[in-house]
C-alpha cells in the first residue's frame, strides 16, 4: 500500500514511465549489448586456430580500431564504457525485478503442494536464469583477472594474450570453471535471447514465437559450441 | 470412489491458515470438482464444522468466480476453470492438495477466497470509450480485419479468474491486463484512447503489488480461455509506443 500511496502523486505516463516494462526493456536492450559483444568476443578466441600470431596481431589491432581519429586503443575503451553500463543496468534491472517478484508471489514459500514445484511447462533454463545470472557474473570478474589483468595466472605468467590463453587452459580447474560458466551463459541466453525479443514486441504472432524460440536456440548454440571449442582445443593438444 | 483433500483452511484475512485434511469417500466420478466440494460441505456442516469457503457462480466456465490451486496447478490437471474440471480427472485414493490463489495483491479472505478486487482497479484505470453507443451498429458498419477481429475476440474471452497471477512465478497480471489491452486495442472503437489506457492500465498493474513478466508461458498454460503469450508482447509495443508519443489529448 506504501507504493499505492507513493505513485499517487505521479502522472499516468510517470507511473508508466517507472513500470516493470520499462525495467524489462531496459534488461532486454542491455541483454541485447551484451549478445553482440560476445559474438564478436567469440570470434576474435578462434583466432587461436590460425595461430599465435595470428591470435597476438588479432588482440593488437582491436586497439588500432578508428585510428587516427582515435586514440591507441580508444574504440576498445568506448566498447568497455559501453559494456559496463550494459552490465550494470542489467544487474539494476534484474535485482529490482527479482525482489519485487519475490514480494509479489506471496514470498519464496508459495504452495504447500509439492506436486508441482518446478510449474508446467516452464523451461529448466527459465527456471535458473537468475542464479545463472549470479554464477556468470561471478567468473566474468575471476576472467578478466585472469586474462585481461594478467593478475590471476593459474597456469604461470605470460606476455603474450597467447601465452596467458594456452597456459591457462592446461590447469584443470580453470577449464571446469570456463566450462560451467559457459553452460550458465547457455542456459541464460536460451532464455534470454527469446525473452529479451518479446520484451521488445517481437513476439507477434503463434509463428513468431516459434521463430523466436529457435533464434534463442541457434545463438545460444553458436555462442556456446563457439567458446568452449578454443579450451578443449587446447586440452586435447589441437591448439598448442 | 474414495479420495483425500487436503485444504486451506483459514478462518479472515489476519489468521493464520494451514493445511487440513478430510476423507470424501463417496465421489462419483461425473462430479464437478466444485460439487465435490459441495457434498464434502454438506457433511462438514451436519457435523456442526465451518464449511469451506470458496468462490463459485455460474459453474459453466464463463463468470471467471471459481478458481482454486489443485495440486499445486492453477485450476488443476486440465486447462479449465475449476468448475469444469471432474473428478474423472483423477483416480480412487488420490490425495489433492487445495490451495487459494497465492499472490501479494491476492489477499486471502477466508479458506479459499481470495479479493480480486485490484483486477476491478486495473479495468478502472482503463477508463471509458469515447466511440458513440446506441442501437446495435449494422455488422459490416465498420470494417474490422478479420484477424483483427478474431485477436480481439480471443483476448475478449478472458474472464479475470486470476489463474495467470496465481501461475505466475513472479505473480504478474501481465496476462490480464495484456488481455484487456488486446481486446480494444485492435478495434476501432479502442482507438482514440488506446495510448491513455495502456499507460493507466500499465502502471495500476504495478500499483497493485503485481510482478514483471519473464516471458515464462506458465499464465497462458493454464489459462482456461488460452489467452496468447503474444498478447504481452503487443501490450508491450503498445506501451513503448505511448511512452515516446504520449497520452491521448
Amino acid at each position: 500500500m506504501l507504493t499505492f500511496v507513493a505513485t499517487m502523486t505521479l502522472t499516468a505516463h510517470q507511473r508508466a514511465a517507472r513500470s516493470t516494462v520499462v525495467l524489462k526493456v531496459l534488461m532486454a536492450v542491455s541483454g541485447v549489448i551484451m549478445i553482440l559483444f560476445l559474438l564478436a568476443h567469440m570470434y576474435g578466441n578462434l583466432k587461436a586456430y590460425a595461430g599465435a600470431q595470428a591470435f597476438n596481431d588479432y588482440s593488437h589491432h582491436l586497439r588500432t580500431i578508428g585510428e587516427p581519429i582515435l586514440p591507441y586503443g580508444g574504440a576498445l575503451w568506448v566498447i568497455r564504457v559501453v559494456l559496463v553500463a550494459a552490465v550494470l543496468a542489467h544487474m539494476f534491472s534484474a535485482f529490482r525485478l527479482w525482489a519485487r517478484s519475490t514480494r509479489a508471489r506471496g514470498g519464496v514459500q508459495r504452495y504447500h503442494s509439492p506436486k508441482a514445484k518446478r510449474g508446467v511447462q516452464r523451461t529448466y533454463a527459465s527456471f535458473t536464469l537468475r542464479w545463472g545470472g549470479i554464477v556468470i557474473i561471478l567468473f566474468v570478474i575471476f576472467h578478466l583477472l585472469q586474462l585481461t589483468f594478467g593478475v590471476v595466472n593459474p597456469g604461470g605468467p605470460a606476455d603474450t594474450p597467447y601465452g596467458r590463453l594456452v597456459a591457462g587452459f592446461q590447469v584443470w580447474w580453470v577449464v571446469l570453471a570456463y566450462t560451467v560458466a559457459l553452460l550458465a551463459v547457455g542456459f541464460h541466453l536460451r532464455h534470454g535471447v527469446w525473452s529479451a525479443l518479446t520484451t521488445l514486441g517481437a513476439n507477434a504472432s503463434a509463428l513468431a514465437r516459434k521463430r523466436l524460440n529457435i533464434l534463442a536456440h541457434v545463438v545460444t548454440a553458436i555462442i556456446t559450441i563457439g567458446f568452449l571449442s578454443v579450451p578443449y582445443s587446447i586440452v586435447f593438444g589441437l591448439v598448442k | 470412489m474414495k479420495i483425500t483433500v487436503r485444504v486451506w483452511r483459514q478462518a479472515n484475512a489476519t489468521a493464520k491458515g494451514r493445511m487440513v485434511s478430510y476423507e470424501v469417500p463417496d465421489v462419483s466420478e461425473d462430479m464437478s470438482f466444485l460439487e465435490m466440494l459441495d457434498v464434502l460441505n454438506d457433511r462438514l456442516t451436519t457435523q456442526g464444522e465451518d464449511p469451506i469457503a470458496f468462490d463459485h457462480d455460474c459453474r459453466e466456465g464463463i463468470c471467471g468466480s471459481c478458481g482454486v490451486v489443485i495440486d499445486g496447478k492453477a485450476h488443476g490437471p486440465q486447462q479449465t476453470t475449476t468448475c469444469q474440471l471432474h473428478m474423472r480427472s483423477f483416480s480412487d485414493g488420490d490425495v489433492i492438495d487445495i490451495e487459494p490463489w497465492r499472490a501479494e495483491a491476492f489477499p486471502v479472505l477466508k479458506d479459499l477466497i481470495v479479493d480480486r478486487s485490484a483486477f476491478d482497479r486495473i479495468i478502472q484505470a482503463g477508463g471509458f470509450i469515447s466511440a458513440p453507443t446506441g442501437a446495435a451498429p449494422d455488422a459490416h458498419a465498420a470494417p474490422i480485419r478479420k484477424e483483427d477481429a478474431d485477436d480481439a475476440f480471443d483476448a475478449a474471452t478472458c474472464i479475470g479468474c486470476g489463474a495467470c497471477v496465481a501461475a505466475c512465478p513472479n505473480g504478474s497480471a501481465m496476462l490480464f491486463t495484456s488481455a484487456k489491452i488486446t481486446h480494444l486495442g485492435l478495434l476501432p472503437q479502442g482507438q482514440p484512447e488506446r495510448r491513455s489506457r495502456v499507460l493507466s492500465m500499465v502502471g495500476q498493474h504495478d500499483a497493485e503489488g503485481f510482478g514483471n513478466c519473464t516471458n515464462i508461458g506458465e499464465c497462458t498454460a493454464v489459462c482456461p480461455k488460452g489467452i496468447p503469450l503474444e498478447t504481452i508482447s503487443r501490450l508491450n509495443r503498445d506501451l513503448l509506443g505511448a511512452l515516446v508519443r504520449g497520452g491521448d489529448e
